[in-house]
């Protein structure tokens, strides 16, 4: 089994529009692909991509799993952007684990 | 002067206007459990908002129940009496409608629910429903006042859904209580819950079991008023 890591820069990111954005994440994901965001996404671009996700579940695509580091939090914590996020398909993807400082992404074969 | 009436009728109008709150969380946290013994304690014993099993995303469509007026000045029941004689005070209650929402997920594989003995084309179908569910609990985070937000607290609270909804909610300034639930279970632990979201109000209960459950409906007369 081949599993593809992408990992998309910053400038990428905010060179798209909100809904190209997350169409981009998601195709990636659906096609196998283990996606990750530097510069991450905000917790309302999640939410929209968790609808997106349901939308398309079918057979072959159960959905996705998800996992960020948010930003330190400033004083007004208002629209808090997250460092990076982890976006990959929950297929082969068992599970994302997350601790303080490390996410670790489980993959399996079966 | 008009700006005097219009402000009078306005007080008047939305004086008494419910505040709807959603409750919301992964499958299986308990969500309906705790609609159903709401509605039980405040409305009517006979009156379930909906089903609760084991199998997950029983709840495939948002159930509103309108009209909860919680007063914590009576005497909630037998096995629960307001024990707390501070909560009798002014901020005593609360009419609130109340949303069981499905449980929130980031993935729904129909073959999950055959290991719960179902055949292939109903798991596909209830899969199929349970994406829509989990789209219109999303949608409804349009149109409540405040999320009471249900965790299981035999399990990891650190998840991405939860961590999302919680993040949606403080960027719109919408108040949320954690409810920790099932703390009737050996293998509770509600302190995990606390320190993951230290900036939140914790309160560990047991839906099913009614442990410290009017602690829950004081805070919510607190934060959702
Ligand atoms: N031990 C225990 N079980 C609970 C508690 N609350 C709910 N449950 C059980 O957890 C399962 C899921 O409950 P349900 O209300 O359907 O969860 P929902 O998917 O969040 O609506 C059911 O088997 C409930 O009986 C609780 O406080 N303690
Ligand atoms: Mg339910």
């Amino acid at each position: 089994m081949q599993i593809e890591m992408r990992l998309i820069s910053k400038d990428k990111m905010e060179s798209m529009s909100p809904t190209e954005k997350l169409r981009f994440v998601l195709d990636g994901v659906k096609s196998g692909n283990i996606v990750v965001l530097e510069g991450g996404l905000t917790s309302e671009e999640q939410m929209k991509l968790i609808e997106l996700t349901m939308i398309e579940v079918s057979e072959d695509f159960p959905g996705i799993e998800m996992s960020g580091y948010p930003s330190k939090s400033g004083f007004l914590h208002m629209r808090k952007k997250t460092r990076l996020t982890v976006v990959g398909p929950a297929k082969t993807m068992k599970t994302i684990k997350k601790e303080k400082d490390l996410i670790s992404a489980i993959i399996s074969s079966t | 002067m008009k700006g005097v009436f219009s402000r009078l009728l306005m007080a008047l109008l939305f004086k008494k206007k419910r505040v709807k709150i959603g409750i919301y969380g992964p499958p299986n946290a308990g969500k309906t459990t705790l609609a159903n013994r709401i509605v039980h304690t405040f409305v009517d014993e006979e009156d379930d908002v909906g089903v609760s099993t084991e199998v997950p995303h029983e709840t495939r469509r948002v159930v509103k129940r309108e009209g909860v007026n919680i007063d914590l000045t009576k005497n909630l029941s037998q096995d629960n009496p307001v024990s707390n004689p501070k909560t009798k005070r002014s901020k005593a209650k609360l009419a609130l409608d109340v949303v069981d929402t499905p449980g929130l997920a980031t993935k729904i594989d129909f073959r999950d629910f055959m290991a719960y003995g179902m055949d292939e084309e109903v798991a596909k179908r209830r899969a199929k429903e349970a994406t829509e569910g989990v789209i219109e609990a999303i949608k409804w985070l349009d149109d409540i006042d405040g999320v009471l937000l249900l965790m299981d607290s035999t399990e990891d609270p650190y998840t991405q859904t939860n961590i999302v909804i919680i993040g949606n909610m403080e960027a719109r300034g919408i108040p949320v209580i954690i409810a920790a639930n099932k703390v009737d279970l050996p293998d509770s632990a509600p302190q995990r819950i606390k320190n993951a979201f230290p900036q939140h109000h914790v309160v560990p209960i047991s839906a099913l079991k009614g442990d410290n459950i009017e602690a829950l409906y004081g805070e919510m007369a607190k934060v959702f008023r």
